[in-house]
């Protein structure tokens, strides 16, 4: 920190942002403006398709590219058998997953990429692709994973958190409480499907190359490409400015990534790889099913005296990945004693990983279905035994929470539905001839927090530029970003101009946990701080300036002026300043982490939801009329991307509640569902009204901005909200996610009325 | 995708002409279902002779006083058609059911009859055995996830015969087409022919590779409905795992004629459940003469799943099937039109 601070930085509040009425991008999106990394253009391009296996584990004997080979338009077909040899470096998640990169003729899954054919178009490769003639050596695959549970053993990599934890005596408390439960819960594979799916364009100029790949981590790919090549890191620059979603896949770099590259150094020409919508159901990411055993004991009172909660997984052979199901139960509520555990079974399908809430997302579906259980058996009211075990701080590591204010969400989410008006008794309340149910859930996500690096440049032109190499995945980071420079730089944030998903700038970390707004836009002010003060000298230095002669510390800044705190009758334009000394930019380099004092607390985001749902009595069709919540995640920094955000990841509550579910065929381990016509995610119909609503009460025990990130608490627990509406309408508990239609008609209703 | 090569045909005679000179050529209608297939390697005609231009894309009066549907009207046409909406609201009901707006934009008559089965192991040729797709190759879904499968009129011989097949027909407007009895003109290289559309679409007997009656040598120009007698009293009722564009689990087609409260005549006809449009004679004729009842409708309901076989994942259909039924007689005997 210099010692002469501009005022500039003193009393700015950057909880209390100006928001840009519009997405910054959102002309760039309607207009088509917005290139995706399938769409730039580069000089003489070739086509590559990704060839997958069709048989889950063993090896491959052989591919006969002959006929291929000779097919029209073909510039090569790149196999395990021909490929370039690569060093062998070691995985190192998250940067990079163990993916298969034609280094060896061994399959692990159904669907890994085990061929490249590129050709002059795109419909020549598809073509050619379809001539290959494969045969393999099949050895027998695990994939029965329900059957095999008992082969589950812990993860033999730590993650986050250790996978079980311990605190209190479960077993003794359980069997002391008067009521308790004890119930299991399964979730599907997902597979994370967004709107634009991977692709990939690389480059070769001489030894430099250039990828162009829709990512969540530019500088997660620009490492893995540089380590699978062999290549030096400055080699490679990776670029995209938009990513059309990525829900956690595309914080990965997988195979295709790298084969793209090998691609374009082999048939040396710029090459394009996009990954079809069925190759979205294996190589790229999966979320893992889950079986959980969760046993709850309570006191009259509700009070929770035991919490347990016991998770098995399948994960893939290839590489161990938890997601940890059962985490958020150790700390969701008060209990007296609490234990978890996570158990993983090797199963011969593809790489699981990251998806919107890893853990929280499966884990609140089944945990808060679990206490609805719990307060049903009590016959007390779900919200008020979540209101009888308010955490106040954090139970299960002994520290106080940075900011918590859930008991304002319960209490406004639950007014503006009218859960007052919910009949306890499930099965009771009838229209014509549907059943209606209220349900309510906790939702929770964690907040998480990088070292970021940020650019700031004020311009002789009356605007400034931020730039980070950070990613926008349509959540709202351009938005943002130029918000939180505006704001630095005491300018309109219509005068910023943002660049973000290009390697060459300052290094930003992975757009994963929801810590983008958090990590980058820290750094920002520092930046615009560093700026400033090189403003401020030129000013002071200048003659011809009004301010001429002060110190940058007697200097304040306003609508982009620089003031004399002392006479604002002194003062001038950054655009003056900057146009008279040679019409120069201003430059300033900032970064932040998180702060050492934060070990002492720990964050969390909260919020409540509540949802009403109509079941048919005789189709058992449910339809989610409406959802209400309301969210502490601290400061709201753009309503607009805030809100939408919170939307999305309820609608894919709602979609993990009734209907997504990746079916593998158990004799093959294949996805039978790969399209999105049998891939169920809600459609416009399945969604009712959404009344989302934050506290907007600023955390800035945990950052400056007082943010904790927004983007996955909308998925959690709105899953168990919806299900125990289901309940609450038909006094049927479904324990299998997604509760499809003919769950909901086999299962036995607790009340003897409902049929 | 395999090259294929394209022409466009002017007149009914032209087309016929095109496919009779090439055996792998095929019509491309709308092409949502065609090209899509084409995509995933499981269709690979040569040649596509577009038909989009014949001029088949009219609704006229048919005989006996019913409607003949051009094979090229597009299904947001038809079911927006004020004369369908008025005569038959059954099959306009069912046509909005289906798909999506967009596809309904494209999707011709023809076409929609001719749609193939959505069975993942027969649009999926990594899976080594489809009887349809590759005959004689067995069967991937009798033991593996056969949730969307049939339960009447299949065809189960183990998973290793060559007739082996469980598909159902993924047509709703087929559904309603079949309730209402509706007959579809084909015309061939040796001249033209009427075929029931109850008769149009095939079980899989012997030979699951073919879907329908339909010769690959003839066109079907149009379909003819009958004079309308359920106007007031049909329902098309959809179950699906989301409120919108999702096939049917199981589908259901009621029309009813009612004299008071007793039952004139009915149309009546299943979706999701079988190989073809699910027609029971039986069923149907037991609702004649009788009270419109929940009474008769489940005596009903269990005479049209009578024989019915499940399967792992879809033996729910059975019951659902006949809960279903009994709700869609019993809206269409209320005579609610929505
Ligand atoms: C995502 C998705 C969801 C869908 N959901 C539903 C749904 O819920 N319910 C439903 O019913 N349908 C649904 N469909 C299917 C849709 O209705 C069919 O794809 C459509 O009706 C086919 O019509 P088309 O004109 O596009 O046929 P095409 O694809 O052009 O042709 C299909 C077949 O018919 C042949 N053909 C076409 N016209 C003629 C003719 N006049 N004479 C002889 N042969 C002909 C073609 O050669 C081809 O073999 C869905 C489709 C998709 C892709
Ligand atoms: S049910 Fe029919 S279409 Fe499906 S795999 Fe079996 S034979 Fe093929």
């Amino acid at each position: 920190m210099p010692p002469a601070m501009p005022a500039a930085q003193e009393e700015k509040d950057s909880t209390v942002q100006k928001q840009l009425p519009h997405r910054y991008d959102g002309v760039a999106k309607v207009t088509g403006k917005a290139k995706y990394a399938h769409e730039f253009e580069v000089p003489n391009p070739a086509y590559a398709v990704m060839v997958q296996s069709t048989i889950p584990s063993g090896s491959l004997k052989f591919i006969d590219q002959s006929a291929a080979a000779k097919a029209p338009g073909v510039l090569a077909v790149i196999t395990p058998f021909n490929a370039p040899e690569l060093p062998k470096p070691k995985p190192q998640p998250p940067a990079r997953r163990h993916v298969t990169v034609f280094q060896e003729k061994d399959i692990w899954y159904n669907g890994q990429p085990i061929a490249l054919v590129v050709a002059e178009s795109l419909d020549q490769a598809r073509y050619a692709a379809t001539l290959l003639h494969i045969t393999y050596n099949p050895p027998p695959a695990k994939l029965n994973f329900p059957g095999r549970l008992n082969e589950g053993r812990p993860p033999k990599q730590q993650g986050r958190e250790p996978a079980d934890s311990k605190r209190g005596d479960v077993p003794t408390n359980l069997s002391n409480s008067p009521t308790k439960i004890d119930v299991t819960y399964t979730t599907p594979v997902q597979n994370h499907n967004p709107m634009e799916p991977h692709a990939t364009t690389a480059m070769w100029e001489g030894e430099k190359l250039t990828v162009h790949n829709s990512t969540q981590y530019i500088d997660g790919d620009r490492m893995t490409i540089a380590r699978d090549l062999g290549i030096p890191m400055d080699n490679v620059q990776t670029v995209c400015p938009y990513t059309g979603g990525g829900f956690g896949s595309k914080g990965s770099t997988w195979s295709h990534v790298v084969l793209c590259a090998m691609a374009a150094k082999v048939v040396n020409r710029p090459v394009k790889l996009a990954v079809e919508r069925g190759q979205m159901f294996g190589p790229v990411g999966t979320r893992p099913t889950t079986v959980q055993q969760i046993k709850l004991g309570a006191g009259p009172d509700g009070k929770l005296l035991a919490v347990q909660h016991d998770v098995i997984e399948h994960t893939s052979v290839m590489e161990d990945f938890l997601e940890p199901s059962a985490f958020q139960s150790r700390y969701l509520y008060d209990s007296k004693s609490n234990q978890t555990s996570h158990r993983l079974v090797e199963t011969n399908l593809g790489v699981c990983t990251f998806q919107r809430a890893p853990g929280e997302c499966t884990g609140t579906a089944a945990f808060e279905s679990a206490m609805d259980e719990l307060a049903f058996a009590l016959k007390m009211d779900p919200l008020q035994l979540r209101l009888a075990n308010y955490a106040e701080k954090d139970v299960e590591k002994d520290k106080p929470w940075t900011s918590k204010h859930l008991r304002e969400a319960y209490q406004q989410a639950s007014d503006r539905f009218g859960w007052s008006k919910r009949n306890a008794t499930p099965g009771q309340t009838k229209e014509g001839n549907k059943l209606i149910g209220y349900g309510m859930a906790t939702a929770i996500y964690g907040a998480n927090r990088s070292a970021s690096q940020a650019t700031v440049r004020i311009l002789p032109n009356g605007r400034a530029f931020v730039g980070a190499a950070t990613q926008d995945l349509g959540t709202g980071t351009y938005t943002i970003m130029a918000q939180t420079a505006a704001n630095a730089l005491s300018l309109d944030p219509t005068l910023i101009d943002v660049k973000l998903g290009d390697s060459t700038l300052p290094k930003a970390p992975v757009s994963g946990g929801s810590q983008t707004a958090a990590s980058v836009c820290p750094a920002i002010p520092d930046a615009a701080l560093q700026a400033l003060l090189k403003l401020s000298e030129l000013a002071v230095n200048d003659p011809q300036s009004p301010l001429h002669g002060l110190t940058s510390a007697d200097i304040d800044t306003k609508n982009g002026r620089l003031i004399s705190k002392k006479d604002s009758s002194k003062s001038e334009t950054y655009a003056a300043v900057l146009t008279r000394n040679g019409n120069q930019t201003v430059e300033g380099q900032g970064s932040a982490e998180p702060a050492q004092s934060h070990e002492a607390f720990t964050s969390q985001s909260w919020g409540a939801v509540f949802a009403e749902v109509a079941v048919d009595i005789d189709t058992h069709m449910p339809e989610v009329r409406r959802i209400v919540a309301t969210y502490d995640i601290g400061t709201l920094m753009n309503t607009k991307t805030g809100i939408n955000q919170l939307q999305g990841g309820i609608v894919w509550a709602v979609s993990t509640a009734l209907h997504e579910e990746s079916h593998i065929d158990p004799s093959t381990g294949r996805t039978a569902n790969e399209s999105l016509a049998e891939y169920h995610v809600p459609v416009n119909a399945d969604i009712g009204t959404l009344d989302v609503t934050c506290l907007n009460i600023p955390d800035t025990k945990f950052n400056p901005l007082g943010a904790r990130g927004i983007g996955e608490i909308g998925i959690t627990g709105a899953s168990a909200a919806v299900a125990n509406a289901i309940f609450n309408a038909t006094g049927k508990r479904i324990r299998d996610f997604p509760i499809t239609p003919d769950k909901i008609m086999q299962a036995k209703s607790v009340t003897q009325s409902v049929a | 995708m395999n090259p294929f090569s394209y022409q466009r045909a002017d007149t009914p005679e032209a087309a016929l002409h095109a496919v009779t000179a090439d055996r792998s050529a095929k019509f491309l209608g709308g092409g949502t279902n065609l090209v899509d297939l084409m995509k995933y390697n499981v269709e690979h005609p040569t040649a596509l002779v577009d038909i989009n231009h014949l001029s088949l894309s009219e609704i006229t009066p048919g005989p006996n006083g019913g409607l003949s549907i051009g094979a090229l009207v597009r299904n947001s046409d038809l079911a927006n058609h004020r004369e369908i909406v008025a005569g038959y609201p059954l099959l306009s009901q069912a046509l909005l059911a289906g798909a999506s707006a967009q596809l309904r934009n494209m999707a011709t008559t023809g076409g929609n009859l001719l749609q193939r089965t959505r069975c993942y192991y027969f649009t999926d040729t990594a899976f080594p055995q489809c009887n349809k797709r590759m005959p004689g190759s067995g069967c991937g879904a009798i033991q593996g996830f056969n949730r969307i499968h049939a339960i009447l009129g299949q065809t189960d011989k183990g998973a290793n015969s060559p007739e082996t097949c469980i598909a159902t027909n993924p047509s709703d407007m087929s559904v309603a087409m079949s309730a209402l009895n509706a007959t579809v003109q084909v015309q061939g290289p040796k001249g033209k022919r009427s075929i029931p559309v109850r008769d149009f679409h095939r079980l899989p007997g012997a030979t699951p590779q073919v879907d329908t009656v339909l010769r690959p040598d003839e066109l079907i120009t149009a379909v003819d409905l009958p004079s309308a007698r359920f106007a007031k009293n049909s329902w098309y009722l959809k179950v699906r795992d989301r409120q919108s564009y999702a096939f049917a689990l199981v589908s259901v087609a009621a029309g009813l004629e009612l004299d008071g409260n007793t039952i004139k005549s009915a149309g009546f006809a299943l979706g999701g459940v079988a190989h073809k449009p699910w027609h029971s004679p039986e069923a149907e004729h037991a609702l004649i003469g009788q009270p419109a009842t929940p009474d008769t409708f489940r005596k009903v309901a269990d005479l049209a799943l009578r024989g019915a076989k499940g399967y792992e994942h879809n033996e729910f259909k059975i019951e659902l099937a006949k809960q279903s039924i009994v709700r869609a007689l019993t809206v269409a005997a209320q005579g609610v039109q929505a």
